[in-house]
């Protein structure tokens, strides 16, 4: 046995024997494995193992495991890789009771194969193997792994084979690639790694923890039986083995009493093995799991899965962490599993293959599967029970995945079977515990406590900044699901564990809501072209990775839980030309995919791209200079605006009077026409006011250098913007799209005039701030018009005075439109802003834009959406209509559990995102979340996410502002703090009372609200201009959760002495990574130059006494005095520190949008009050410093 | 047995109220419409389609936010008439509801026009849950004032 341990690294080597033995068998095998996913089934087991290792085991969830399918199909899985890490520890360990020495190495191979070689038949050689060796075997084990890793490929060929080959990732074809190529189960051999494990003892231990699923499984046990015969074969059957896992837990104990009992234990050990590769695979482990039981039915019928052979017996010894297996186990030692083997197996197998299914279904399974692993201790024996039997029915192979994952886990993995299992199995295994005592591999332990609830004692641990920037928890999810979900960029939950219920919810006192960023530009985004989009009849939700297959032709839905027939055009399978595989199809692999939309999706033929100027140009217009900059953007991305052929751009100025401009193709200039009649106004000439932009590009480039200088000498000071925005409307009307409007003072003249409602004397006052809201609804009105015309309003508001952003954002805010503020902009003066405008305009104009779009949001049956933040119009309950949508807007929503969760242990989130593209197609973005339900007040804070709670807070207190006032919201801020960590203490019995306890995952909450006090929006007490407290709060509720979290809390980092440690390489770039700074003076030395990133702007503080040598080599000025005032970028120089300062900013810049403006900030600098603001953990007049806020909390707690 | 401006009023209240609670009601379900609406099923190929019955309802919620107005004219109509009837009992058991109307109509949402409902914000949960709860109570309200009306007006009538 030991001996196969060793095998296991060398793959080759065994691979070689199989072919010797079953090669041809193997390969035949391998087609039928391609059916992988079906294999989910065995997946499932696999996943358990990971997760059981490590966290995860909880999750199986495997909720994907259903598409069982027919044999052919051989689903499984893949994920393989992932899985062997983990498995391999441990399994191995446990050595793999099967054994079959010789086999060994081969088992392990076989284990992949086994699966193959159920499907393929090749069972009777492979069975042959197994059993001498059974004990000896162990290794098998690791071999399963590599089969997961296979791609799908390999799987495709498995699949005609039909069934065996569960194995299989998808993708990877692993298993097959044994059968067909050695080299390929090399590879995976690596991955197993098998430690030689003391055969004998291992059986002994492993058959505990893996017999079980093997026995059930199978029949590849009994091949080891024969195996021991032919050590070669078992290899074979160890293939099978992740199926077993599945199969095995259920079958393993009928099979078990029939062949298996006789099976040896070897059988099981490859069992093991085979687990392990399919945990491997298991990315999609539920999957397999279901897969499984489908399997096996077809399997039943088909005769195909009789091929495999079945007999496992399955590896007694597993057994004993799989009591039920187990008495089969038991007589597995024996010879008995060869019988199974050859022609016994098949048919046996048979038999036990209909046991298997009852099992899966009846959730037996779980305890089998875990048992497969256990290898603990040494390294062996591989395959112990690769059990086979089950594959036979096809199924069996996704099983062994489950097997593979150490029992306990199988055992969550047999209810996933039913039904999907998303179920976590947070918890630990006992199973496993005990394994692991023997195996001492496995690390199950760790989830016992969560890195998020390690304690944190905040007034006494003062640097909880981490190094780099926060990362977004991960969700407790195994590690198929975990793979498959959403990114965090587009959609975050504020807790990661979802409550079981409302009570529970608030009980945490923590706000439950999502995060969006659904249009976010993407590298890499699967675009289906359907006929048919495969949703829910009930409750059309899209198909989704987190979808149970019941079998072949239906799915269930993860969010009503309705059972849908699987279309017949969704099984076939685009990507690898292969029929009956739905659940590997790109809608069900990936959580953000984009579908081509029909005819059903439109009202009207797909509108073209229409963009629309409106430009003041009053007196106070010319004189900031912005038409020049704006003209100028334009004339050079004429050609980059998003669009087609149709593409169609007008242009409105208006000072008191509206001044439209005919571009009409034909006319040798453009056409000013003049309406001064701004109390009703009209369009004077129905057409060539909106014109083709191709057919007249020489007409708007005559107007675009024209514009700037035609208004030099106005003397028209007012402005009559209400009146332009209504002709606006009409001119868009007709086709809707994007109205861009410029404005630089306050409307003063026509409807929807405004008068100044700032008294500048209350702008630092402490108490009530004034005038949040509208002051008319005239705005309202006119984007609710224009949102019903699919048209949206862009403002950009370049000021110096009062302007009354708060009447004036409406008119964006409820069309979907965005909002960009320059205050004291002005060309010359204020060069920061003019360079801004710049950049923001360029931005602007060449980014994706989606038109006449809505977006829903579902949910799993329970939750409900409570509200929505962000820029749009509702227009039902989870609808939001959005005239326009574009890659920078962000949405908020808040959700509240109507029903408890009990009966389902993953929730799940899913956006629809409907829109026509600028190239005239409509289509659909989708992005699903699927998160884990938990009923305990631990979880709930082990997984909260500290950046998405805070930017959700802020979106309420924004709310609460302007409905209720500002100290209220203020209030609610610090509440929200205050009730959430005292929460949490009072959960925590032993924290003592006197300090100030926050679980890790929430130990920079009370810095964030902190931040979000001193923020623009919130702050009092500090001289604020009312425009800009709402310009910030209108970012607060459109901008994407990266963006406000760098507005709310800036990365500040320490320039003068980037070294080349922990560098990171980007494009052959050396970027260094300086640590993140406290946002603290006391940070901030003379001696040194600090880089503040704030989302938009980029300040450079350089200390009185930096290093001359870093002035010189990055700034390129002798010495600090000769630094100017104004200096907005930095120098090429050829010096490794400027090399370095300009890498870092880049890489920076890189990473968002919007290209920051950067200023370089002196002492005596007026800018300097704009950098020493962001130091929020400082004290200031009027606010606390950070020390002092959390002894606030406490005292707060306290009372 | 006499026909007074006292049970003239009762009368009158009596009929109004019949009116009142149907706006109650419709009140109701315009609301329960609007918060189920997405559970609609025929609403099934697209979201943006609005299917004839789709626009009927959505009709129906608009006449039935309308109806705020000439609710609270109505209900202020009696109530000045119970004043000039110097029916003490009667007004006093009106005037918190009175208030409220006045007190709500002051506080509505910044609107040009009449009216206490704003689009962009009436769907958002917590101001759906309040208007239905409202809706509801006011039920409640004006049946027993109903059967308090008919109470009243026999009285009146017999005892002079």
């Amino acid at each position: 046995m030991s001996a196969p341990a060793g095998l296991p690294p060398r793959p080759a080597g065994a691979v070689a024997a199989y072919p010797g033995g079953p090669g041809g068998s193997r390969e035949a095998a391998a087609p039928q494995g391609a059916a992988p996913r079906c294999q989910n089934g065995p997946v499932q087991s696999q996943m358990q193992f990971p997760s059981g290792y490590g966290s995860h085991p909880p999750n199986y969830s495997a909720p994907s495991g259903h598409y069982s399918q027919v044999p052919s199909k051989a689903v499984s899985s893949h994920l393989d890789n992932q899985y062997r890490a983990s498995y391999q520890s441990p399994y191995y360990s446990a050595p793999a009771q099967n054994v079959m020495t010789p086999p060994v190495g081969t088992n392990v191979l076989n284990t992949r194969e086994s699966q193959q070689f159920y499907n393929s038949s090749t069972p009777p050689h492979t069975v042959g193997l197994t059993e001498g060796p059974a004990q000896g075997a162990i290794p098998s084990g690791s071999y399963v792994y590599t089969s997961a890793q296979q791609s799908y490929s390999a799987f495709g060929d498995h699949y005609n084979t039909s069934v065996s080959s569960s194995v299989a990732s998808q993708g990877f074809p692993l298993n097959s690639d044994h059968y067909a190529m050695p080299v390929v189960s090399s590879a995976m051999y690596p991955n197993v790694s098998y430690p030689p494990a003391a055969t004998s003892s291992m059986y002994g231990q492993a058959f505990t923890s893996q017999s079980l699923p093997a026995a059930g499984q199978f029949k590849e046990t009994n091949t080891f039986s024969s195996q021991s015969t032919s050590v070669p074969h078992s290899l074979q059957q160890h293939v099978p083995v992740g199926y077993n896992s599945t199969l095995s837990t259920i079958s393993s104990a009928q099979s078990f009493q029939d062949n298996l009992s006789k099976s040896l234990t070897g059988s099981v050990a490859k069992v093991n093995n085979q687990v392990n590769r399919g945990g491997i695979d298991s990315s999609q482990p539920v999957h397999s799991v279901s897969q499984n039981v489908q399997l096996t039915k077809p399997g039943f019928g088909a005769p195909a899965s009789s091929a495999l052979i079945s007999s496992v017996r399955t590896p007694a010894p597993g057994l004993s962490s799989q009591p039920r297996s187990s008495p089969s186990i038991t007589q597995s030692p024996d010879s008995a599993l060869q019988e199974a083997l050859d022609s016994s197996s098949t048919t046996s197998s048979a038999s036990p293959v209909l046991n298997n299914y009852d099992a899966l279904e009846g959730g037996g399974y779980p305890e089998t599967r875990s048992v497969t692993n256990s290898p603990v201790p040494t390294p062996p024996a591989p395959q112990t029970s690769k059990t086979s039997k089950p594959f036979g029915y096809g199924y069996p192979a996704l099983q062994p995945a489950y097997q593979n994952t150490s029992p306990p886990t199988p055992v969550q993995a047999t209810n996933p079977s039913h039904h999907p299992g998303f179920q976590h199995y947070p918890q630990q295994y006992p199973g496993v515990n005990q394994l692991s005592s023997s195996l001492g591999g496995l690390s199950l332990q760790h989830s016992q406590q969560p890195e998020g609830l390690r304690p944190i004692n905040l007034t006494q641990d003062r640097n909880i900044l981490p190094v780099s920037s926060v990362p977004a928890p991960v969700p407790n999810l195994n590690s198929d699901l975990r793979k498959l979900n959403c990114s965090p960029d587009s959609f975050r939950c504020t807790l990661t564990n979802i409550p079981q219920t409302q009570a529970l919810l608030n009980k945490a006192k923590l706000p439950l809501g999502l995060l969006l960023h659904p249009f976010r530009d993407l590298t890499q985004l699967p675009v289906i072209t359907s006929s048919t989009i495969v949703r829910c009849r009930s409750c059309r939700t899209y198909i989704n990775p987190f979808v149970s297959f019941i079998d072949q032709r239906r799915w269930k839905c993860n969010l009503c839980y309705r059972v849908n027939d699987v279309p017949e055009e969704f099984m076939y399978n685009p990507l690898t030309r292969s029929y009956g595989e739905p659940h590997k199809r790109p809608e069900v692999q990936n959580s953000t995919v984009e579908f081509i939309a029909s005819s059903d999706y439109m009202l009207r033929p797909p509108q073209p791209a229409v963009y629309l100027f409106v430009l003041d140009v009053s007196h106070n217009a010319v004189d900031a200079g912005y038409l020049t900059i704006v003209c100028n953007s334009l004339l050079e991305n004429l050609d980059k605006l998003p669009g087609d052929s149709r593409t169609r751009i007008g242009f409105i100025t208006f000072d008191s009077t509206v001044q439209f401009y005919n571009l009409q193709e034909g006319l040798s200039q453009p056409q000013m026409l003049i309406v001064s009649d701004i109390d009703d106004i009209f369009l004077p000439t129905p057409d060539g006011l909106l014109v083709n932009l191709h057919e007249s590009k020489e007409l708007i480039k005559d107007l675009l250098n024209a514009l700037p200088n035609m208004f030099t000498n106005t003397r028209e000071t007012h402005s009559a913007l209400g009146s332009a925005l209504q002709a606006a409307f009409k001119l868009m009307s007709p086709t809707g799209g994007r109205i861009s409007v410029f404005q630089t003072q306050l409307p003063s003249l026509g409807a929807g005039l405004l008068h100044s409602r700032e008294d500048p004397n209350q702008r630092s006052s402490t108490k009530v701030v004034q005038h949040l809201g509208p002051a008319t609804d005239f705005y309202k009105k006119l984007a609710l018009d224009c949102s019903g015309q699919q048209t949206a309003v862009d403002l950009f508001l370049l000021s110096s005075q009062y302007s009354d952003l708060a009447s004036l954002a409406c008119m964006s805010k409820y069309s979907a439109g965005c909002i960009y503020y320059y205050p004291s902009f002005h060309h010359s003066h204020n060069p920061a802003q003019a360079e801004k405008l710049q950049k923001d305009l360029k931005r602007y104009l060449t980014r994706k834009i989606g038109f006449e779009a809505v977006m829903r949001i579902r949910c799993t049956k329970g939750l409900s959406i409570h509200t929505f933040h962000g820029n749009f119009f509702v227009r039902s309950t989870d609808l939001l209509s959005l005239a326009n949508v574009n890659p920078d807007a962000g949405f908020a929503v808040q959700m509240s559990i109507e029903e408890s969760l009990t009966d389902t242990s993953l929730a799940c989130f899913q956006t629809a995102l409907l829109y026509t593209s600028s190239k005239g197609e409509r289509r659909i973005r989708v992005h699903t979340l699927c998160l884990p339900v938990v009923n305990s007040l631990a979880d709930v804070y082990a997984g909260a996410d500290v950046q998405a709670v805070v930017c959700l807070l802020a979106n309420m207190a924004v709310d609460r502002s302007v409905s209720s006032s500002l100290p209220d919201a203020r209030d609610a801020l610090v509440n929200a703090v205050v009730d959430s960590l005292s929460a949490y203490m009072s959960t925590a019995s032993n924290l003592q009372q006197s300090m100030l306890i926050a679980p890790n995952s929430l130990k920079l909450f009370p810095l964030y609200v902190l931040a979000l006090l001193k923020q623009k929006a919130f702050r009092t007490g500090t001289s604020t201009r009312l425009d800009d407290r709402v310009y910030a709060m209108c970012q607060i509720k459109s901008q994407p959760l990266v963006h406000l979290m760098k507005m709310i809390h800036p990365n500040l980092y320490r320039i003068d002495k980037l070294i080349d440690e922990s560098t990171i390489h980007v494009n052959d770039r050396v970027v260094p990574q300086p640590p993140l700074q406290k946002l603290s003076a006391e940070k901030l030395t003379r001696e040194g130059a600090f880089l503040m990133d704030c989302g938009s702007n980029f300040y450079i503080w350089i200390g009185k006494n930096c290093d001359n040598n870093f002035i010189k080599d990055v700034l390129g000025y002798p010495n600090y005095a000769s630094i100017p005032q104004r200096m907005t970028q930095l120098p090429e120089i050829d010096a490794l520190p400027s090399e370095r300062t300009r890498s870092f900013i880049s890489w920076l810049r890189d990473n968002r949008p919007l290209s920051p403006v950067l200023q370089v900030i002196k002492d005596e600098n007026p800018a300097k009050t704009d950098f020493f603001q962001h130091l929020i953990e400082d004290r200031t007049e009027a606010a606390f410093s950070y020390y002092e806020f959390l002894l606030h909390i406490q005292q707060q707690i306290c009372k | 047995m006499a026909f007074t401006f006292a049970a003239f009023c009762y009368m009158l209240a009596l009929l109004l109220t019949a009116a009142l609670i149907f706006f109650a009601i419709w009140h109701i379900i315009a609301f329960d419409e609007l918060k189920t609406d997405y559970k609609n099923p025929i609403d099934q190929c697209n979201t943006l389609n609005p299917t004839v019955e789709r626009v009927k309802k959505i009709k129906r919620v608009k006449i039935a936010l309308k109806l705020v107005l000439p609710e609270y004219l109505i209900h202020a109509f009696f109530c000045v008439m119970f004043l000039c009837a110097a029916e003490w009992l009667t007004l006093g058991l009106n005037m918190p509801l009175l208030a409220y109307h006045i007190w709500r109509y002051m506080s509505r949402p910044v609107m040009s026009g009449p009216g206490l409902y704003d689009p962009t914000t009436i769907m958002n949960a917590d101001i759906l849950a309040y208007c239905q709860k409202e809706g509801w109570c006011k039920l409640a309200f004006y049946l027993l004032s109903f059967f308090y009306y008919l109470y009243g007006m026999i009285y009146v009538l017999v005892s002079s």
